[in-house]
């Protein structure tokens, strides 16, 4: 079970925690001008990456706030925790 | 009553003046405290205690600890019982029953013995060919097998112990209690860092509990004393006696099991809670979990009798207990020689030392010699006779290869075989913790190699087989791990000298060779529990299985309840010898938790029963109660499904209820219903993105239904939301999806929307709802309400009030879930059952019905209303439920909505819903039923759609249904067939309304 580092609360159990998905998917604009493709894109397709990834968390037992987190998908180990709206550090 | 006639007069850690009777397969036997069920048996000369799982060969105690793969008992009966316990760990008490597992119908004589017969049938991977054809009799070969082999019963009763859970942050975990677990501990302790110490033996002192080592010139075990009162002493050390580290998981996160009065049986303090699960979360870690001795494999090594030699000297030195009278012993290395004193001086017979290392030599070895043992190097044991217990070996010269044997053989005779491969860190928890091991040639062991936590090895998991370089290991880490955690320089403090002679590496014969022709049953055990041999790993390799992860799986290596303690790393290396690979390349199969099994019990704790889960009751759950409601689950809430009159069936009651509101008044606690408070500025912008409709016309005072959809168009949610005030609105959800549509709402402003100006608050459980129904719905409240202008023009369908109701401030909303004229009344929680008492009180001269779930889903149902989740389940649209009415053309945008064009989305073959009447008007299709578009005689048949929502409706005297068809919208009229179990129903597809379809009496 993970130690997740809550901008607000501070280093609490994963339980308290749900895990949102990937990070930094915008909602487009507009989505009427968006070919097919386009919106399928933005609806199912995720990086699924073997080592860095960033996504999104919420405190659903704590202060219920959203905010983004940096995790290694293979030790699990998480290298940043950052408020919705903010970059991640050291943005590739 | 057994005679404990292989018990030494003198030493030991056992307690002389206190015997323990226990039985083992319903014979009585007597122990001391200090006993477990393993080293008792073996006082009273039963080495004997188990059939093997496969061949059913007989089995004899092997080990004295976690790694027993042999004797594995059921201890206990009734309620209480426990299957596959290692008796090695079993502490005695007085009273104890336990029974081999696997032994039908006697470990003396049992018919399964025939499997080893047989065993040309049963090689690796006998389950996948020799049963599977024909198919159609694997059911019965299986049970057959299964039946034969069995590994102990779970108890058929409720567990009536009691467990708890613990949760606790520490900054050093040192797990296990042997000497480097205790110097760590002691480094960390004296830094002051808060350290947790587990050991799942019932005294710490690891391995040296079955030793006679010394430290500091004096015995070791004074050293340990020592440890442990200055650990004792400090506060912030808790020190788990009992406690099994059996898992490490992520962010050093790990689980301690503690057996708080396992050990003391029927004596245990009632109240006392029997096992407690400590989770917890350390800044460091030390692993200090010792090694495993590992068994040689040569020809027939499972005779009772054969046991590591480590586990000989413990049950000597720690239990006075001689396992034999003539031994032999068996080795890789010079390990075994300090066991072959200890058992010498226990009056042990020393028949012979085979060694396989030609030439032999050294301080130890020749103190042995002096001991008037033979030592015979470059020999190797090739058979062993006896069959229910050892009684002789025969030995040969090994050839320079170590593949193949030369000369005569030498028989020797002797009831017990002592063998030691060299020893097996338990790398468990370090691989647990995604370590990677390395194959250490010098050592031939597997040994931890890099970290990915905040872990540290000591001792001999470390690879570390030496006690003064354990005890300085131990020292290092734990100064280490509380420099890391925050406290002290890391400074180790001096390691006390720990005096041993030299000793020499093993050397690794993986497959002892042997002489013995096939048929004579000899095999070379490489895992115990599961019978596998290396004949069979030789197999599997030839078959293809030739990576490890296979190879486990094909021949079932190390997935017995041991996991393969003894086993895995020997089936791994003879792996390799058998493909030309390097051990390293082979590598080892992933350790995964628990270390030893952990029962259900301790991980439920007390969260079972009525405390798996909270119940929600509303505010008028009492009144439910008192008269006679019958309720349903719906979610987490208990809601009255029903209220049958004496003697009254449910149909009887659902019907009764449906005509009470048709006719006259029904009334209904709608507590539940999620309630959402909607304020600010952009209250109207939110409202407009997530429901399909347009909400800019809604006034002040007026209700509007809405429906969200999924980003993907799939029907999420709806409700009714009211406006309050200019920027003030009150939404409900689906009993069901409050918390949900909730959290998404949040998540929609706190990700995507953060610069809308709106805040919502949960309100479900501060107002208690009571709907009102039927005909006489606003006489009664006309009566209780004064305030508030009920007439049809000034209080009309799909608008709000605010009044009194009873004397109560009350939220008064006119929508209906039913179909005829309906109030819902929303009072402060605290003042619902107030309210419904009045209710009740003045419509009695209506004869006011209090109407369950089931009535409502009737009543529903009669009108075509959906229920989300009932009649949807996540891959429908608007479209398909014909509520294309409710998705603005006009917005340009709201979640959702760009999927509703996607070609997928507009076909017109998708499900969609409609209304289904039977032909036979009594017939209820059941829920989910199939309708088929081509009836055969058996199924498959070709599936059109399924039966969402089916009652029997007493509006229309006949039974209704709602359906998903596909392309049902078009299909209006046409005769479809439901295929149910042994027949087939017709029904007529129409509209799902069945009920005044064109709402005139809502509007009344
Ligand atoms: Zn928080």
């Amino acid at each position: 079970m993970f130690l997740i580092e809550c901008p607000w609360c501070g280093p609490r159990d994963e339980s308290e925690f749900d895990c949102g998905g990937e990070a930094h998917i915008e909602r487009p604009a507009d989505p009427a001008e968006l070919s097919d493709e386009a919106w399928a894109d933005y609806l199912f397709m995720r990086t699924n990456p073997k080592g860095r990834h960033r996504e999104r968390w919420v405190h659903a037992c704590g202060c219920r706030r959203w905010f983004n987190i940096e995790r290694d998908t293979v030790s699990h180990r998480i290298t940043a925790v950052y408020r919705m709206g903010r970059k991640p550090p050291g943005r590739r | 009553m057994g005679v404990q006639r292989q018990r030494l007069a003198e030493g030991g850690r056992i307690d002389r003046g206190h015997s323990l009777d226990f039985t083992f397969n319903g014979k009585r036997y007597t122990g001391y405290a200090g006993d477990t069920l393993a080293s008792a048996l073996l006082a009273n000369g039963v080495m004997l205690v188990g059939r093997s799982f496969k061949f059913h060969r007989p089995r004899g105690i092997l080990s004295a600890g976690a790694e027993e793969p042999n004797a594995l008992v059921q201890l206990g009966a009734g309620a209480r019982s426990e299957p596959n316990l290692r008796a090695t760990q079993v502490e005695l008490f007085d009273g104890l029953e336990a029974a081999s597992v696997n032994c039908w119908p006697s470990v003396r004589f049992d018919i399964g013995a025939i499997g080893d017969r047989l065993s040309r049938i049963l090689p690796a991977g006998f389950y996948y060919k020799t049963f599977m054809w024909p198919a159609r009799l694997w059911p019965r070969y299986e049970s057959l097998i299964r039946g034969a082999a069995g590994l102990g019963r779970a108890p058929e009763a409720a567990d009536p112990d009691r467990y708890e859970k613990r949760h606790v942050h520490c900054d050093v975990l040192v797990a296990g209690g042997g000497p480097a677990g205790l110097a760590a501990a002691l480094a960390a302790g004296r830094t002051g860092a808060r350290v947790i110490l587990a050991d799942e033996q019932n005294e710490f002192g690891g391995a040296l509990l079955g030793l006679r080592a010394t430290i500091k010139r004096g015995r070791a075990l004074g050293w340990v004393a020592d440890a442990v009162a200055e650990l004792a002493a400090l506060d912030e050390v808790r020190l788990l006696k009992r406690g099994m580290v059996f898992g490490y998981y992520d962010h050093d996160y790990l689980g301690v099991v503690e057996r708080v009065t396992d050990h003391l049986g029927p004596a245990a303090e009632p109240g006392t809670p029997r096992q407690i699960l400590w989770k917890v979360r350390a800044k460091q870690v030390v692993l200090a979990t010792g090694a495993h001795e590992r068994p040689l494999v040569f020809a027939d090594n499972d005779r009772p009798g054969v046991m590591l030699a480590s586990a000989a000297q413990a049950y000597v030195n720690r239990y006075a207990v001689k396992p034999g009278e003539r031994v032999v012993f068996f080795t890789a290395h010079d390990g075994a020689y300090q066991a072959a004193l200890d058992l010498a001086d226990a009056g042990v017979r020393i028949a012979a030392v085979v060694d396989l290392r030609p030439g032999p030599e050294g301080r130890l070895i020749n103190k042995v010699r002096g001991r008037g043992a033979e030592v015979i190097g470059g020999h190797a044991i090739v058979a062993v006779h006896g069959a229910r217990r050892v009684s002789g070996v025969e030995i040969m010269r090994l050839d320079y290869t170590a593949n193949g044997v030369l000369g005569a053989p030498r028989r020797i005779r002797c009831d017990l075989v002592c063998m030691s491969g060299g020893w097996n860190p338990a790398l468990h928890l370090f691989s647990q913790s995604r370590g990677k091991p390395r194959f250490d040639p010098e050592q031939a062991c597997f040994v931890p190699a890099e970290s990915a936590r905040a872990v540290r090895s000591a001792g001999a998991c470390n690879g570390a087989f030496r006690l003064a370089d354990c005890l300085a290991q131990g020292f290092a880490a734990g100064a280490a791990a509380a420099r890391d955690a925050g406290f002290g320089d890391g400074e180790p403090p001096a390691a006390p000298k720990a005096p041993e002679p030299e000793s020499a590496p093993p050397r690794p014969v993986w497959r002892v060779p042997s002489i013995g022709a096939k048929a004579r049953g000899n095999k070379h055990f490489v895992d115990f529990q599961n019978d596998v041999t290396a004949a069979d790993v030789a197999l599997a390799a030839r078959e293809g299985y030739d990576s490890v992860e296979h190879l486990k799986r094909y021949t079932t290596a190390g997935m017995g309840t041991d996991q393969g303690k003894t086993g895995n790393v020997n089936a791994l290396a003879i792996l390799a010898q058998v493909t030309g690979a390097e051990i390293s390349d082979v590598g080892t199969t992933t350790f995964r938790p628990p270390y030893t099994p952990v029962g259900f019990g301790v991980l439920a704790g007390r969260c079972i029963g009525k405390l798996w889960e909270p119940a929600r009751l509303t505010a008028i759950h009492q009144w439910h109660r008192a008269n006679g409601a019958v309720f349903e689950d719906v979610g987490q809430w208990k809601r009255p499904w029903y209220y049958p009159r004496e003697g009254e069936s449910m149909d009887a009651a659902v019907r009764r209820e449906c005509a009470a509101v048709r006719t006259s008044l029904g009334i209904v606690d709608a507590s539940t219903l999620g309630k959402i408070d909607i304020q600010g500025p952009d209250a109207l912008e939110l409202l407009n993105r997530v429901y399909t409709n347009a909400w800019d016309t809604l006034e002040i005072g007026r209700c509007r239904y809405g429906l969200m959809l999924g980003e993907d168009g799939m029907v999420f949610d709806d409700g009714v939301t009211s406006r309050l005030g200019k920027n003030h609105y009150h939404m409900t959800t689906t009993t069901g999806g409050a918390a949900r549509v909730f959290a998404w709402l949040e998540e929609w402003l706190q990700t995507e929307w953060p610069s809308l100006k709106v805040y919502l608050t949960s309100v479900t459980t501060q107002w208690a709802v009571v709907a009102v129904a039927g005909p006489n719905a606003r006489r009664l409240l006309a009566e209780l309400c004064r305030d508030i202008d009920l007439s049809r023009a000034a209080f009309p369908f799909m608008s709000w009030r605010e009044g009194t109701v009873a004397g109560i401030p009350a939220r008064v909303f006119r929508v209906s879930f039913s179909g005829e004229v309906a109030y819902e009344i929303n009072v402060q929680s605290s003042h619902g059952l107030a309210l419904w008492q009045a209710l009740m009180a003045a419509g009695a001269k209506y004869g006011v019905t209090p109407y369950g779930t089931e009535a409502m889903h009737v009543l529903r149902a009669e009108k075509g209303y959906i229920v989300v989740g009932h009649d949807t389940d996540g891959s429908v649209t608007p479209l398909d439920l014909g509520m294309g009415w409710i998705v603005s053309a006009k917005k340009r945008d709201f979640i959702g909505r760009r999927s509703l064009i996607r070609p997928g989305i507009a076909r017109s073959d998708r499900k969609q819903l409609v209304g289904l009447l039977t032909e036979d008007p009594r017939e209820v299709l059941p829920e989910g039923a199939q309708i088929v578009s081509e009836v055969r005689p058996e199924p498959p048949m070709p599936m059109a759609g399924h039966v969402t929502s089916s009652y029997w409706s007493p509006a229309l005297g006949r039974s209704i249904a709602m359906a998903l068809l596909q392309g049902g919208l078009a299909r209006r009229g046409e005769t479809v067939t439901i295929s149910l179990a042994g027949k087939n129903v017709r029904a007529e597809v129409t509209e799902p309304r069945f009920y005044d379809p064109e709402g005139e009496r809502l509007r009344g």
